[in-house]
């Protein structure tokens, strides 16, 4: 200690007398981590696109070529990324509207009492393994589950039927129907998008509202051209989340739904188990040019102002 | 970048192969002699396929075989053919268990080495009917040892069918099941673009006109004529199966019909009192007939050579075929085996082995001079068709 002390305090004076130096070695890890593990497996991976594979043998042809984006292409796999940039988009538009209400009271009318019970329980479902949850939906929505013994009960049976006939959506029960999968993307994800809309609702002003309501406009107009414009930030930054962790989702697709491709499990099927890699690649290159557009999007909404 | 991690992995090979110096093996180079085990083996299998009696402690064919030879097991699970031979191509792997639609691809790849068949002193105990299958031999090559085969059967709820289902006709077309109700959304396919051949196996049996000899050698015009029943079928599928336990669940709790399916699940299904049975209806089935084999640069040669007589022990074979619902590939397995008990391979499907057509990877040229297509398209085309396209 006697002769290490004065050792770091020679280095503490050295670093505090040239701050660009203290600077670089304190920002170096994390940029390197940036740069090279996560910009350099981007990379890897934009290069592998531009490879392809010989069908017989399955061996990676390691040579430039635009081949594996023409399979891209192809009217299946176009088919796979609408259908899952449709769900994306579907279980976004749905979680907030579902969201919109809960936060709003929770920001606006629970007291702190309640406020917290109601955050308890929006993150509460997190504590439980995503799997676990996803496969306990399998059951609830199966032919023979509990949902279906309600709705029986409730003679409701008609309506869900109707809605199992709608083409597109419907199939044979709700657990292998888009519209079963629908409903657990929405579950599954909602949380992520309920706190942001919470957060951006809660640094409305009060005298806002209040001064509206005084210039005479309804509660409905208050609502539109006051609150929704103030907290829409919070919904597109909700938005993100719900958007981005439905369209690289593999599980709830593998579990659910009539097991038509999602991109994540082309991804999935074409590196893992077909061992085509730069068609996984490709593949992977769709989600990511899609984000790139919407979180563009998304900044030029404000949804970043408040970070 | 993959180059470099290949030539590290070949010079730690190379290493690893030292000590047993005699026996290093230059590409597709034969085994003369087996030396002194390595003290290690990695397998790539389908899961359930090596059990060292973690699951059930009746189940163990590694243990002995670990005290025996001193070569420790490790095993890597793998889902589907096609994640096989991409494991295969990643290299390190000692031995693979090979489904037909995987062997041809490893043995035209180079992938795996010719199999000395002179150091596998038990392979005369092997099924004559699978010495010389030809997803294992090649030009008179022979690449590897018979394992274990099986039948992918028609799994039917014996409530649905009172009688066996007579075609597979009721999970192609739509119809009226035996309980008046319709088939659409009570019937499941295999996941797999394989399963394209079910469908052209059944044309082959409908519509002669079509010509289908090989139902994994189509011509372009008998290819369409599958897809055509496949996307007739899209209509009327619940899910395509690729999870045996989803399929099991899906029985249970879904109300699904009928099937193709494995033995595996139907032996689940009945210990669990579930009504379900299989039958092979009159149009054949497709099946499965896998090969242990070893991987042309195989860190571990001599344990390789111990396990592949080891594979077709009586005992493994018997213990093996009881666990997986499979059929011994030697014979002898199927009398005295205490788990699999004296029916066991007629359970399974032994005398079935004739309206078989086993699993084998359709390639381009497919002799006569007939122009067939190739695997890679029977992957895209499937996966359109469970797409609804």
């Amino acid at each position: 200690m006697s002769t290490g002390a004065p050792l770091a305090r020679r280095i503490s004076t050295y670093l505090y007398r040239r701050p660009a130096l203290a600077l670089g070695l304190l920002l170096t890890p994390p940029l390197a981590w940036l740069g090279l593990v996560y910009l350099g497996s981007l990379v890897a991976l934009l290069v592998q696109s531009f490879f392809s594979l010989d069908g017989f043998t399955g061996q990676v042809v390691r040579r430039f070529t635009f081949a594996t984006y023409g399979d891209l292409f192809t009217r299946a796999n176009v088919d796979i990324i609408l259908r899952t940039a449709g769900m994306a988009a579907a279980v976004t538009v749905a979680a907030a509207v579902a969201a919109f209400p809960l936060a709003y009271y929770m920001a606006r009318y629970a007291s702190p009492r309640m406020k917290a019970a109601l955050f308890l329980a929006v993150l509460l479902p997190l504590w439980s393994s995503y799997l676990v949850r996803v496969y306990s939906w399998k059951l609830i929505l199966a032919k023979e589950g509990i949902l279906n013994w309600t709705v029986t009960r409730l003679r409701l049976e008609g309506v869900l039927e109707w809605l199992l006939t709608l083409p597109g959506i419907g199939g044979p029960s709700l657990s292998v129907s888009l519209l079963g999968m629908f409903i657990v993307f929405l579950y599954v994800w909602l949380p992520y998008m309920i706190l942001p809309v919470e957060a951006a609702l809660e640094r409305v002003p009060e005298s806002l509202i209040e001064a509206s309501g005084d210039l005479g406009a309804r509660p409905a107009d208050t609502f539109r051209r006051v609150i929704l414009p103030l907290a829409f930030p919070g919904v597109v930054a909700g938005s993100i989340f719900t958007f981005a962790l439905t369209l690289g989702d593999f599980i709830v697709p593998y579990a659910l739904g009539n097991s038509a491709f999602f991109i994540g499990q082309a991804v999935l099927a074409h590196q893992g188990t077909a061992g085509n890699i730069p068609l996984a690649a490709a593949f992977t290159v769709v989600p990511t040019v899609i984000m790139a557009f919407y979180l563009v999007a998304a900044k030029r909404a404000g949804a970043f102002d408040a970070l | 970048m993959h180059r470099t991690i290949g030539l590290v992995a070949s010079v730690v090979a190379l290493v690893l192969m030292v000590p047993s110096a005699g026996t290093i093996l230059g590409q597709g180079q034969m085994m003369q002699a087996i030396g002194a085990g390595e003290g290690a083996l990695w397998i790539i299998a389908w899961a359930g396929y090596i059990e060292r009696g973690e699951t059930d402690k009746n189940y163990d064919w590694v243990t002995t075989f670990e005290k025996q030879t001193g070569c420790k097991v490790r095993v890597k699970t793998a889902a589907t053919s096609d994640e096989m031979v991409a494991l295969m191509n990643e290299g390190g792997f000692d031995v693979v268990t090979a489904s037909g639609d995987a062997s041809n691809r490893l043995i035209s790849g180079g992938r795996v080495q010719e199999v000395n068949l002179s150091l596998v002193p038990s392979y005369n105990t092997v099924d004559e009917r699978l010495r010389n299958a030809p997803w294992h031999t090649v030009g008179g090559k022979h690449y590897g040892v018979p394992y274990q085969w099986g039948p992918n059967v028609l799994m039917y709820n014996t409530k649905v069918f009172k009688t066996p289902p007579k075609s597979w006709g009721v999970v192609f077309r739509e119809q009226r099941l035996p309980d008046g109700k319709s088939n659409k959304g009570r019937v499941q396919a295999y996941d797999g673009p394989i399963y394209v051949a079910d469908a052209a196996l059944y044309l082959a049996y409908h519509k002669p006109a079509l010509g289908i000899k090989d139902p994994y050698a189509l011509d372009r015009k008998q290819f369409n004529a599958a897809l055509d029943v496949l996307r007739q079928q899209r209509k009327i599928v619940h899910r395509y199966w690729h999870d045996a336990f989803i399929q099991i669940d899906d029985f249970t709790n879904e109300g699904v019909a009928a099937s193709s399916s494995w033995p595996f699940q139907v032996n689940l299904l009945k210990a669990k009192k579930f009504p379900v049975a299989s039958t092979i209806p009159v149009e054949g089935a497709t099946g499965w007939a896998d090969t242990t084999m070893v991987h042309v640069s195989a860190p571990h040669p001599n344990c390789s050579y111990q396990w592949l007589e080891h594979s077709v022990s009586p005992k493994l074979q018997g213990d093996l075929a009881a666990w997986f619902g499979s059929v011994p590939a030697v014979p002898a397995a199927c009398n005295g085996n205490k788990l699999l008990g004296s029916d066991g391979c007629d359970v399974n499907g032994l005398k079935n082995f004739s309206r078989i057509r086993y699993w084998k990877t359709p390639v381009a040229n497919c002799g006569g001079g007939r122009e067939c297509v190739p695997y890679h398209e029977w992957v895209t085309n499937y996966i359109a068709v469970i797409g609804g396209r």
